[in-house]
């Protein structure tokens, strides 16, 4: 078992002995007693789970040369993830899912009546767009430097579905304000949804539970926006994670891999 | 060297040398009780997984049928015109459970299905039959004409331009108690020959009503 790199604690920041000439019991400021305090309970809970070792084998990798910028687009994407998941929670504590007028009323009292409200209308609103766009670059980029061969062709895969429950995002969310944009959108994505032949029908049904578009429609589609896929998103972002920790990161495609020099003469 | 067979292993695990066999016994306790709490952890999932899927797919099944829903007297529609009336669709939901219909008497002379008691007025959903937009009655042009990707019909309902791929869908009609009524929904091929209802976007002619098949619940 390699040893796990150190943690990499500027100098400056490691613990110092004590200045030559001082008394070796020196009373501790309270500065230095602070950060004791919170040493020990890290430790505490590191003694009971062990989980410093998990951080570090996530946290401090090695990454190839030539990492650059495009490497960040994935992070941005969880942090606009993030972002939708806190703002979300926060307007369900004002949103209501009745289509009899009260979706629409309590979406019209979040953005002129509570405080803060619209922004955080506004965050969530436009952060769905950022969220798309963002994953879109970022697989844009693991496709362009090749990041997606072999051994990572499942981080692809996984990507794909984060990619789709994204999108479902999108579509179950444009609903919620039950405006007539969000209602006639949603008549006719259910609609696309239907076409689909031989299990189209059933979907589109599925859908809006039932023949028509209805009370239950609304519902159905809220539940879906904040608690299945966001429940299945941040799952699948664990597992995306955890295997880019595995597997490390690609180089980029115009770095090329100097092989070791015994290799160079074997093939010789 | 030729591959030696092995002999095959006793059913009795007294004679495979199990330490602690039991007397005709041929399944360990161990396979057992793998095997016993295996059995209970599924019987576990499947008591809440099974209900909580039926719970999510039954409005598939239902059939909840509205009605006949009087929408005005015989003398009220012409048979070279269409007027509007507004039927519910969805009760409960207030405005977004309405939907408008455009009616008109039968004519003979461009009404060629047989007639028959359910079709004495011509009663057409307004729901486009490509992806679901309103349509509108445009009575200059006598076309329904869709606001959202250019689908045009004409006076029967029939497709005359853009992407949809059938006529509108049409509602049963009768005369009760000298009222006008409307019924339920049914859709029709470019032949207006009529089908259970389908979601818009889903053709009828040829292998399209194989392809989309109707709910199960909801047949005419
Ligand atoms: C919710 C959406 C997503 C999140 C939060 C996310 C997050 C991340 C993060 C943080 C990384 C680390 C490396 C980097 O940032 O470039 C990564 C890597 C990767 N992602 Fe995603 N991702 C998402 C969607 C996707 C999609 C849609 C695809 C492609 C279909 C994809 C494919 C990959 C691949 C192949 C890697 C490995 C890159 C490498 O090894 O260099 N991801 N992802
Ligand atoms: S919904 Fe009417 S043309 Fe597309």
């Amino acid at each position: 078992m390699p040893k796990l790199p150190a943690v990499p604690i500027p100098p400056r920041f490691l613990p110092q002995p004590p200045p030559p000439g001082t008394q070796r019991g020196r009373p501790r400021t309270p500065l230095e007693k602070g950060a004791e305090a919170g040493k020990s309970a890290v430790d505490w809970i590191d003694e009971r789970t062990s989980l410093s070792g998990g951080v570090r084998w996530a946290l401090f990798r090695k990454v190839p040369k030539g990492t650059n910028w495009f490497y960040t687009l994935g992070s941005a994407t969880m942090i606009a993830f993030l972002n939708q998941a806190v703002t979300g929670v926060f307007l369900a504590m004002y949103y209501r899912p009745d289509a009899g007028g009260g979706a629409y009323e309590s979406v019209r009292y979040i953005t002129n009546d509570v405080f803060l409200g619209q922004f955080v209308r506004g965050m969530h609103k436009w952060g769905s767009s950022v969220m798309v766009i963002l994953v879109f670059l970022h697989m844009g980029r693991t496709f362009f430097f090749g990041a997606y061969k072999y051994p990572r062709e499942l981080n692809w895969v996984i990507g794909v579905v984060l990619l789709i429950l994204t999108m479902t995002m999108s579509f179950t969310g444009y609903l919620l304000p039950f405006d007539q944009r969000s209602y006639w959108a949603t008549i006719v994505g259910v609609n696309i949804n239907g076409t689909g032949p031989l299990l189209g029908p059933y979907l589109s049904d599925f859908l809006r539970g039932g023949p028509e578009f209805s009370a239950t429609t609304l519902s159905r589609f809220y539940s879906i926006h904040m608690l299945l896929v966001p429940g299945a998103i941040a799952a699948m972002i664990g597992a995306h994670l955890y295997l880019v920790a595995k597997l490390g990161t690609t180089a980029p495609p115009w770095l090329r891999a100097k092989p070791e020099p015994e290799l160079v003469e074997e093939q010789l | 060297m030729a591959p030696t067979r092995r002999p095959s292993k006793s059913k009795y695990t007294a004679d495979r040398g199990v330490p602690g066999a039991f007397e005709g016994e041929t399944v360990t306790r161990r396979r057992f009780m793998t095997g016993t709490a295996h059995g209970a952890g599924a019987l576990a999932t499947m008591g809440f997984a099974l209900p909580a899927l039926a719970f999510a797919i039954g409005p598939i099944f239902n059939n909840d049928t509205l009605g006949w829903q009087t929408i005005g007297t015989p003398d009220m529609f012409p048979d070279d015109n269409y007027i509007p009336a507004v039927i519910v669709i969805a009760p409960g939901i207030g405005e977004a459970g309405n939907s408008t219909v455009y009616i008109r008497a039968r004519n003979a002379s461009i009404d060629t299905t047989p007639p028959t008691q359910f079709n004495r007025w011509i009663a057409i959903s307004t729901r486009c039959a490509h992806l679901g937009c309103p349509v509108r009655w445009v009575p200059a042009s006598e076309r329904f004409i869709c606001p959202c990707h250019g689908g045009v019909y004409d006076l029967q309902g029939v497709r005359v331009g853009g992407p949809p791929p059938r006529p509108l869908d049409r509602f049963f009609t009768r005369l009760h108690d000298g009222y006008v009524q409307v019924g339920a929904r049914y859709s029709v091929n470019s032949e207006l020959r009529a089908f259970s209802p389908r979601d818009p976007g889903e053709p009828l002619d040829g292998i399209g009503q194989y392809l989309y098949p109707s709910r199960p619940s909801v047949r005419i």
